[in-house]
């Protein structure tokens, strides 16, 4: 398949689930039974010509198809909806990027040099303790949800130890991102070690190792030029597309630590009962994660003429 | 039977069941989480009896005066904020856990069974209909899309919390039928089924779906895992369950606000989340090694 090819199924693909996913989440959220502007009114009903312009003044009495592509046209100029104290969720969140980019960051350049090296540990030592105590251990913490893990390495690492601040992010990036970034990367790192370690053995039990073998390379460039960069790929393709999880991850993590991100923002929102402004939120990030695992798809495609098909 | 009509042959995954029990039997690492899972599965049967072993059976039972005391003789886990027992809460949350993680399971395999059996048997405008429905339940990050949908819903209990987490987990298990399906399919014994005139539900059924149904077994034992995982943390973020219910995830989000004084609130409903889950993923593991020798030891 070529390239024009593949980019031009994948986007239509990728126009299928946006429609999909929006109407979706249009249907579950506004097409509720119940009237919105009856309930504005409280205990006394609101005269007929105030309800009707109402009705008008929100679209409310169009049809159902023209209030979803109305709703449709509000996503595309990044209009997310309003929070109930009335500033609009886009300006909300647009302050709180960068601690979430930073955060997510953080978090994946964790999982990715953890990850690898264990896994390569894993794979150089295969067989004996070392490579199962590392199997054991990393679907061990994989098993417990993120939210233990945090306040677990908050209570042992924040306030026994002293060790890492316990919240906010007022300490700035390393120190106040270390411990958050660590617990988001913990969960990945059962999937990033096992991935790197069947490829790795693998690749260690090829011909052209044993050739690089045969010629005397030492040891040290065997395993980092020959090895590592020929079973890179699925472990690259598995963290390309562990953003989705990042994304949950990381509200769960900035509720816990308390760092001001977009997570944050929703997490508070889910606690105050806040509906409009999770929904707005969710739909942003759901958004972005769609748009990026097809980018990551395409890049791959570039990358990689085997993937380009179905 | 000849060889072309054994399915056995092409396929790997079915061994004879004696000895898949006998292959499990002989490991530990399927006897042990076997036996936590049973031990949990009898105690979410019967929570009263379970929860009676120390004396203080009911978990709504509560005694202000004692607000978070220590674990004592009769109260081996302590006790929380309100003064109730924490292992009775422990105990109750259990029959919760292992409700939605098997109800989810449950709703999504035949789902994906259904659906996947259907998309991998009829090619064509079918198929890609539903797998055009499965990319889309898959566009959604599943904590995200399961906020979403929760926060829509007035009733947040078990059953409705299962059926939303269910929306999101059948898409992964019906790829992975329709994939299996689509190769069973074009094995010689489905053609000579066909020859032989038997009609296509039952060829589906028994023929098709009975030997291709092993890797969805496999996934549905870790999804259990998963969806208990997915369950607390939805709970603990305030999107999931609502008390009256009792859950370790609402348990646990209670404990954050103390923690920092009374550990015991938070160590002894994560400890039994983290065995239950990590049994069952230990099982799934077990399991597709027994049933899949190839994959073992790469």
């Amino acid at each position: 398949m070529t390239m024009t090819k593949a980019v031009a199924r994948r986007l239509l693909e990728l126009l299928i689930v946006f429609f999909g996913v929006t109407f979706l989440i249009y249907a579950a959220v506004y097409a509720l039974p119940g009237d919105p502007v009856a309930s504005l009114a409280g205990n006394h009903p609101l005269p007929q010509n105030v309800m009707e312009s109402l009705r008008s003044k929100y679209h409310l009495d169009e049809p159902l198809w023209q209030q979803y592509l109305n709703y449709l046209n509000d996503l595309l100029h990044l209009d997310f909806g309003t929070t109930f104290a009335g500033e609009s969720v886009s300006s909300e969140m647009a302050s709180r990027w960068p601690v979430t980019v930073a955060l997510a960051t953080t978090a994946w350049l964790f999982e990715l040099l953890i990850g690898i090296g264990l896994g390569a540990i894993a794979a150089v030592k295969r067989g004996t303790w070392i490579d199962k105590g590392i199997l054991t251990g990393t679907v061990l913490l994989s098993a417990i949800p993120v939210f233990v893990v945090g306040v677990t390495c908050q209570l042992v690492l924040g306030i026994k130890w002293h060790l890492f601040p316990i919240a906010g992010a007022t300490e700035g990036w390393p120190r106040a991102y270390f411990l958050p970034a660590f617990v988001i990367a913990v969960f990945g790192l059962a999937a990033v070690s096992r991935l790197t370690r069947e490829s790795m053995i693998n690749s260690l039990n090829s011909d052209y190792i044993r050739a690089a073998k045969a010629r005397g390379l030492p040891p040290g460039s065997l395993l980092g030029k020959h090895v590592m960069r020929n079973s890179m790929i699925p472990t690259v393709t598995f963290l390309a597309t562990d953003l989705g999880y990042l994304l949950g991850g990381a509200v769960v993590v900035e509720g816990i630590f308390n760092l001001p991100g977009i997570g944050n923002l929703l997490f508070t929102s889910i606690r105050t009962q806040q509906g409009p402004t999770v929904v707005g939120i969710a739909t942003a990030l759901i958004l972005i994660f769609l748009v990026t695992s097809v980018m990551v798809d395409l890049i791959q495609a570039a990358l990689d003429p085997r993937t380009r098909g179905a | 039977m000849t060889a072309l009509l054994d399915p056995a042959e092409a396929l790997d995954l079915r061994l004879p069941p004696r000895t898949l029990v006998r292959t499990l039997r002989r490991k530990p690492g399927f006897m042990i989480p076997a036996t936590v899972l049973l031990v949990l599965f009898i105690v979410s049967l019967f929570p009263g009896w379970a929860a009676g072993f120390f004396g203080h059976a009911d978990p709504r039972a509560c005694d202000l005066l004692n607000s978070a005391a220590a674990p004592s003789p009769g109260h081996p886990f302590g006790r929380d904020v309100q003064g109730c027992d924490v292992y009775a809460n422990v105990i109750y949350g259990t029959r919760t856990s292992i409700a939605i993680g098997f109800l989810t399971t449950t709703l999504a395999a035949l789902t994906a069974a259904i659906a996947g059996t259907i998309a991998g048997s009829v090619p064509g405008l079918v198929d890609s209909f539903f797998s055009r429905i499965m990319d889309i339940c898959l566009g959604f990050p599943f904590l995200l899309g399961a906020i979403v949908m929760l926060s829509t819903i007035r009733q947040r209990n078990v059953v409705s919390v299962s059926v939303i987490l269910a929306i999101f987990a059948w898409p992964m298990m019906a790829r992975l039928v329709r994939s299996s399906v689509r190769s069973v399919r074009a094995l010689d014994y489905v053609a000579a089924g066909r020859l032989m005139g038997i009609s296509a539900w039952r060829l589906s059924t028994r023929y098709v779906l009975a030997n291709s149904i092993a890797p969805l077994v496999v996934v549905a034992t870790t999804t259990v895992g998963a969806i208990i995982v997915a369950e607390s943390s939805l709970t603990y973020l305030g999107a999931g369950l609502q008390p009256p219910t009792i859950s370790w995830g609402l348990q646990l989000a209670r404990a954050q606000s103390s923690f920092q004084l009374h550990p015991h609130l938070l160590i002894f409903p994560a400890t039994f989340l983290a065995i239950t889950v990590l049994s069952i993923i230990t099982l799934g593991d077990s399991l597709r090694a027994a049933l899949d020798p190839r994959q073992e030891h790469a």
